[in-house]
């Protein structure tokens, strides 16, 4: 089920990444391993509870030299920039590379929705996105990454034995299979070998 | 055929149903939010078994009790009491003040939904003392969310959240005081609906109604885009008479809009703005 496709050639327009429990971890440590002007912007849904507040871009910004913010709706998606969805909003994008916010139900149980964002950011990109699913207990994400292979783009999922909870990239695994199975090391040594 | 042809077919596809909808039906949805209207449309589509929108169209054109379905589809109609109690503490703080040097006082609640923040702001205002010189005004596009919002009927397994939000939001009384329990719903003290009109109003094809002094308009741009938020924020600026208040959701914001200049900012995190006295 898992086909270890040769790494894309060219550099992806943009990339998404979905994690939830156990996530916070694994962002730091993707952010921190981020080279130095790492410069394709990122988008990432991360599960949080409604009334949290803005403190995880502040947290994340700290870590690298890409610019991380909270997402402002109807924002043009730059590089050297990384949007991460606000608590108790699904994150869309838009086809014009923008970025919507909504108050929607929720999906997978969960909003910001990591579906939702995988799939429009699909729509958005085609083949010129790369998905990241990590640490998390539940499937949300596995759908979207269903169809972020079927659109062309490519997929990595955090090998379930190395993550903190398993669930969500077993999910991702078993309706999606993916692109690359690798660690939170071999996260970061792919998305810096990117150019 | 590859997805990356079947996304391009989609597209023009939902172009021709929206013209559809806004041609035979008058509600157009043809500046939303692309990729949210996108989700929904191809959400409905699939849990109905059409083989493609374009059938969807169909349907549409011929069966005029399917609109219903697409625009409680279209439309989203998720809201709370006291949704963000951050919000309305700051409307205690930072607006109250300024309408209570008024001597009447005009709200009008755009895109209410099913209402649950009109009675929010209703119940605040009694709190204030406000709310018997006031005229509210609350409107939306859609007949059934309106019928719900008129009603002020709940279900009660909804109560316990409101109820921390309200004290979270600063509330005054016990929450209880504002709505008889039923079995498994509750209804708001009609007392709070004397000053209330629940209208029929489309932000995207109506016009200036009234003048006000407070205009209430929350997660309702999210949805557009960009040229149509900019010409709904031209109707609320023609619709606030000057030093009128205009309060968005709390991710929203002028920044983009060719209005802004036309604004002060009175609160920044809870996007609360005034309109300038100037013209």
């Amino acid at each position: 089920m898992i086909e270890q496709k040769s790494f894309p050639i060219y550099k992806p327009l943009a990339i998404v990444i979905g994690t939830s429990a156990g996530g916070v971890e694994a962002l730091t440590k993707i952010f921190i391993g981020l080279r130095a002007g790492f410069s394709i912007p990122i988008l990432v849904v991360q599960h949080i509870s409604p009334s949290s507040d803005s403190y995880l871009p502040k947290h994340l910004n700290r870590l690298t030299t890409v610019s991380v913010n909270e997402a402002i709706d109807k924002t043009s998606i730059e590089e050297f920039n990384a949007y991460l969805a606000p608590p108790n909003y699904h994150m869309l994008v838009e086809e014009d590379r923008t970025i919507s916010l909504t108050v929607d139900e929720k999906v997978s149980y969960a909003r910001p929705s990591i579906d939702v964002l995988f799939e429009t950011a699909s729509r958005a990109y085609g083949r010129n996105l790369l998905g990241v699913i990590m640490t998390g207990a539940n499937a949300d994400g596995a759908s979207g990454s269903k169809l972020l292979r079927e659109m062309g783009g490519f997929l990595v999922v955090q090998d379930p034995k190395s993550a903190h909870i398993s669930t969500m990239p077993e999910a991702a695994l078993q309706l999606a299979g993916a692109d690359y199975v690798t660690n939170l090391e071999g996260i970061i040594e792919f998305l810096n070998q990117l150019k | 055929m590859i997805n990356e042809e079947i996304n391009e077919i989609q597209n023009i596809e939902i172009r021709l149903f929206l013209e559809a909808l806004f041609q035979r039906y008058d509600y157009d949805f043809r500046n939303y939010s692309q990729a949210h209207i996108k989700r929904r449309i191809l959400h409905r589509m699939n849990l109905n078994n059409f083989k493609n929108i374009s059938e969807m169209q169909h349907r549409i054109l011929y069966d005029p009790s399917f609109v219903q379905q697409i625009l409680l589809d279209l439309s989203i109609n998720v809201t709370e009491m006291y949704r963000d109690p951050s919000f309305y503490a700051a409307v205690r703080k930072e607006v109250i003040p300024i309408l209570k040097t008024y001597p009447f006082i005009k709200t009008w609640h755009a895109g209410c939904s099913t209402g649950e923040e009109v009675y929010s702001m209703a119940i605040l205002m009694r709190e204030e003392g406000l709310l018997n010189r006031s005229q509210i005004y609350a409107t939306d596009f859609n007949h059934k969310v309106l019928k719900i919002a008129k009603e002020g009927i709940y279900p009660i397994d909804q109560i316990k959240d409101y109820t921390t939000n309200y004290q979270k939001s600063g509330g005054k009384e016990s929450f209880s005081s504002y709505y008889d329990a039923n079995y498994n719903s509750v209804i708001i003290d009609s007392s709070l609906k004397k000053n209330i009109v629940f209208a029929d109003h489309n932000l995207v094809t109506d016009s200036v109604f009234a003048e006000v002094n407070l205009i209430i308009c929350r997660n309702v741009l999210i949805y557009f885009n960009r040229e149509l938020q900019d010409k709904v924020i031209k109707l609320f600026l023609d619709s606030l008479a000057p030093g009128g208040i205009l309060c968005l959701g709390s991710k929203e914001n002028l920044q983009y809009s060719t209005h802004f200049e036309m604004f002060s900012v009175i609160d920044a995190h809870e996007k609360i703005y005034r309109k300038e006295y100037r013209h």
